[in-house]
């Protein structure tokens, strides 16, 4: 982006960061459910019939990297849960992306302040991986 | 039930808990949880799961409009992040251990809580000038009025709406809601933030902290997929439903009415959850 510490050019930078995110936050939220519609579909059709059985809860304690790989596996094969499933991924990842982009316009305001404490943030979403399940 | 009936059931009960969300300023993930527990007998921790995952899609949806408008204090809401991702980390290893009896009836408690704040009486208070801390932060800011003025707004008690942060933070983490009630509790009452930018910012924040506990909710099972997607769907679109009308209505006597309701399903969780039917 801009080089130049005119005021006018960093004030307009931060504007456009806004319109950025403000994007991404709209268009992350659509195509995760439109994904996760269409997911919804191939499992109806495959699985209306069925009887549900989510009173009893079955806890697990897979990690995150599994979870995904199977994910990914089970929407290749066109399974509807797993399509789901990636659907509230993406929707998770919208977040995500959001506090990367802020660190990024925080870096080129060169406001270290800020690059620090959203490092903060992403290092304790980060550990939250580690911890979520027993080695 | 099949899954068919049961979907259908969802998507329905998932929209008039978007819609009274919206309506009663509530959120839609505090009001699907008492829905699938009590009224549907889902076990506790998926209901959890799901009403995480609409609080993601609600607050992204609508945090998108608040931030292109300038309204959303950015710096503020990544800084009180590091409270309530924290708490959400701490609260969903809790969510884990915690006998249900325990969550729900704590659910109970934070919805009646929640219902009471919706209704009390709001005043603003917007102090001009912030606290040394709050100077070195950068939290003061700016936001738009409707006839395109520029007010301006500094804050004060930093540590004590952080430390309110981690609280919100950890309830969201353990209940899978948003918080919002704790969350502006902290922003309005100890941080003295104008209403405007305070639940734009809240909102703002509610996926990262969201974030932070999903990836342990997904990790221990919480997350169903057959119970997510009709979920989801049901409560954004509610969610816009409620949104459209509060523009046209004064929100003031529906606020009354949902209080009471939620009230009842409030005192019907905690009943369930002593009784150790949930």
């Amino acid at each position: 982006m801009e080089k130049s510490n005119d005021m006018t050019q960093e004030k307009f930078g931060e504007k456009d960061f806004q319109a950025i995110i403000g994007n991404l936050l709209r268009y992350g939220v659509w195509t995760s459910l439109s994904v996760a519609f269409i997911g919804g579909i191939v499992y109806l059709l495959n699985h209306s019939q069925e009887v549900e059985n989510y009173s009893v809860f079955k806890e697990n304690d897979r990690n995150i990297f599994e979870v995904i790989s199977a994910v990914y596996n089970g929407a290749i094969q066109g399974r509807g849960e797993s399509i789901i499933f990636s659907g509230i991924i993406l929707l998770f990842l919208t977040p995500v992306f959001r506090v990367l982009l802020s660190l990024f316009s925080f870096i080129l305001e060169k406001d270290y302040l800020y690059v620090v404490i959203t490092t903060i943030v992403i290092g304790i979403i980060i550990m939250s991986i580690s911890f979520g399940f027993s080695h | 039930m099949t899954i068919l009936t049961f979907t259908l059931i969802m998507i329905l009960g998932a929209f008039l808990a978007g819609f009274i969300g919206s309506l009663s300023g509530l959120g839609g993930g505090i009001i699907i949880i008492p829905l699938l527990t009590v009224i549907l007998g889902v076990d506790i921790h998926y209901a959890i799961g799901a009403a995480l995952v609409s609080v993601i899609a609600t607050s992204s949806g609508s945090a998108a409009a608040y931030v292109k408008e300038g309204i959303t204090n950015m710096r503020l809401g990544i800084f009180l992040e590091i409270a309530t991702t924290i708490g959400a980390v701490g609260g969903a290893l809790l969510s884990a251990i915690a006998p249900t009896s325990f969550i729900a009836v704590l659910f109970g408690l934070t919805l009646i809580f929640s219902a009471i704040n919706s209704l009390r009486k709001k005043e603003e208070h917007i102090v001009l000038e912030s606290s040394p801390l709050a100077k070195k932060l950068k939290l003061e800011g700016t936001y738009p009025t409707h006839d395109g003025q520029v007010v301006h707004y500094g804050t004060k008690n930093v540590i004590g709406g952080f430390s309110m942060m981690g609280i919100a933070g950890m309830m969201s983490g353990l209940l899978g809601i948003g918080s919002g009630a704790f969350k502006v509790i902290a922003m309005d009452n100890i941080m003295r933030i104008p209403f405007k930018v305070s639940t734009t910012t809240s909102n703002f924040m509610m996926g990262v902290t969201a974030m932070a506990s999903s990836v342990i909710y997904i990790q221990k099972g919480y997350i169903e997929p057959g119970i997510c997607m009709p979920v989801v769907i049901g409560v954004l679109f509610g969610a816009m439903a409620g949104a459209k009308i509060l523009v046209r209505t004064n929100p003031k006597k529906l606020r009354v009415f949902f209080a009471c309701l939620i009230f009842v399903l409030a005192i019907n969780m905690i009943y369930n959850g002593l009784n150790g039917k949930i």
